[in-house]
């Protein structure tokens, strides 16, 4: 195993007319980890995705997944093979039942594996003479969800795999994200739901209106992003707390309220040396890190 | 052996890991020889990524508590240090629980002995030697 990136992209941007759907992407996922990719809907993720698969034709920059570059038609089939990706709105045929569908699915591959496959019609309690079309979404979204899973390929790219499904649901798709990371499958997936990433992710990279803003390991985050709350006795002097690591002052009236992405023990000392009346450092969730950092642009 | 890693604490949740197995190692809910769950078994069974798991088990191993033995698992080793470890943690603990009890007496709020607590924590040591 080499430490090269699964995924590599360099300037990776695509428009569609004005709209530029990415911009400038540089991004780095790397081998062996489970990224997640968050963004507010339309930001840009399924495009990326998509881009890297070959789906659709970059504006401009490059990009390569597990070392083959993806605007190559003949390399581009090749890193497919590798890849299980499931997509965004689960396309299968809706006159096909559920047994067929996956009969069909695994023809296609030679890493099919039997033993996940019944696992998870099991786990996921799929009934397997009902045709897709009389399925939920819920339902849809297990299917589609075996059929990457039953594979064994060297990259997971999953578009909001979580989709539809129920609480015990998304508890198997994660288990099942973790069994497959223990076995070394490198996991790419996008989601909404940001206490699941909150949980499994080792890597999380936000993205708004096409720029990637965020790319940071969840470690990282946790021990270093903090919200610290002040008051002092008279008008605070804001400007004085505008140091490296603060992204953002909240000001109202002799109350401050500081982000910062590190270097927060500097806010405290600063907080004292300036005789504040009161100092309270909280750490920040995934989900207020996320508001903040979407909001910015 | 039970774990709990909360994802909202502010604290990485290798070293959260990390700390509830020293603590139970301290405290001899764990002991020497005992042998802790697989990376992916226990991966599965927290949900949480293996990597998590993994770092806490080679940091383990790196201070001495853990053996990790080739395809069989993370065993414990539990040296006399580790115990030194547990006197001095459970003399701590009756420590602060006077001054908590002092502060209660001055009337602070438990919520707010909490935040002091955690903002005198954020200071570098030196800066604390120096006062």
């Amino acid at each position: 195993m080499t430490n090269e990136p699964v995924i590599l992209t360099r300037a990776l941007a695509k428009s569609y007319g004005n709209l530029a759907a990415a911009r400038d992407l540089n991004l780095s996922v790397a081998r062996n980890r489970i990224t997640a990719f968050l963004g507010r809907n339309g930001a840009g993720k399924s495009t990326t995705i998509k881009m890297l698969l070959g789906m659709t034709r970059p504006t401009a920059g490059s990009g390569t997944v597990l070392g083959k570059q993806i605007t190559n038609t003949t390399e581009s089939c090749e890193l497919r093979r590798r890849v299980a990706y499931v997509a965004e709105d689960k396309p299968l045929y809706g006159y096909m039942t559920v047994e067929q569908t996956i009969r069909f699915a695994s023809s296609f591959y030679t890493d099919w594996r039997r033993d996940v496959e019944q696992k998870l019609v099991c786990d996921f309690e799929l009934p397997l003479h009902r045709k897709v079309k009389m399925l939920s979404k819920g339902m849809r979204t297990k299917l589609a969800l075996l059929l990457a899973f039953a594979r064994r390929p060297d990259l997971l790219i999953l578009d909001e795999p979580s989709e539809g499904l129920d609480p015990v649901g998304i508890e198997y798709l994660l288990q099942v994200l973790v069994a497959l990371s223990a076995e070394g499958v490198s996991v790419f997936f996008s989601s909404h739901q940001i206490g699941e990433v909150e949980r499994v992710a080792d890597h999380v990279c936000i993205l708004d209106k096409g720029c990637l803003l965020m790319d940071t390991s969840l470690d990282q985050l946790r021990q270093f992003y903090r919200r610290v709350d002040l008051v002092f006795s008279a008008p605070p002097p804001e400007r004085e707390f505008r140091i490296s690591g603060v992204q953002r002052i909240e000001t109202s009236g002799r109350q401050m309220c500081v982000f910062a992405s590190e270097n927060a023990e500097a806010v405290v000392e600063r907080a004292h040396d300036l005789n504040a009346v009161s100092v309270e450092v909280a750490p920040v969730g995934l989900r207020d890190i996320f508001l903040e950092t979407v909001r910015e642009t | 052996m039970f774990f709990k890693l909360i994802p909202t604490t502010g604290q990485p949740l290798y070293l959260q890991l990390m700390q509830q197995i020293r603590h139970a190692a301290e405290t001899g809910a764990l002991r020497d020889g005992d042998q802790l769950p697989g990376i992916r078994t226990l991966a599965e069974k927290l949900v949480v990524s293996p990597n998590t798991i993994a770092k806490a088990y080679s940091e383990l191993e790196h201070e001495g508590l853990l053996e990790l033995r080739q395809g069989s698992g993370a065993f414990v080793c539990v040296k006399r240090r580790t115990r030194f470890l547990a006197d001095q943690v459970h003399m701590a603990r009756r420590r602060i629980r006077d001054l908590i009890e002092r502060l209660r007496d001055d009337g602070l709020l438990d919520q707010e002995i909490r935040r002091a607590f955690e903002a005198e924590l954020l200071y570098p040591p030196e800066i604390v030697t120096k006062r």
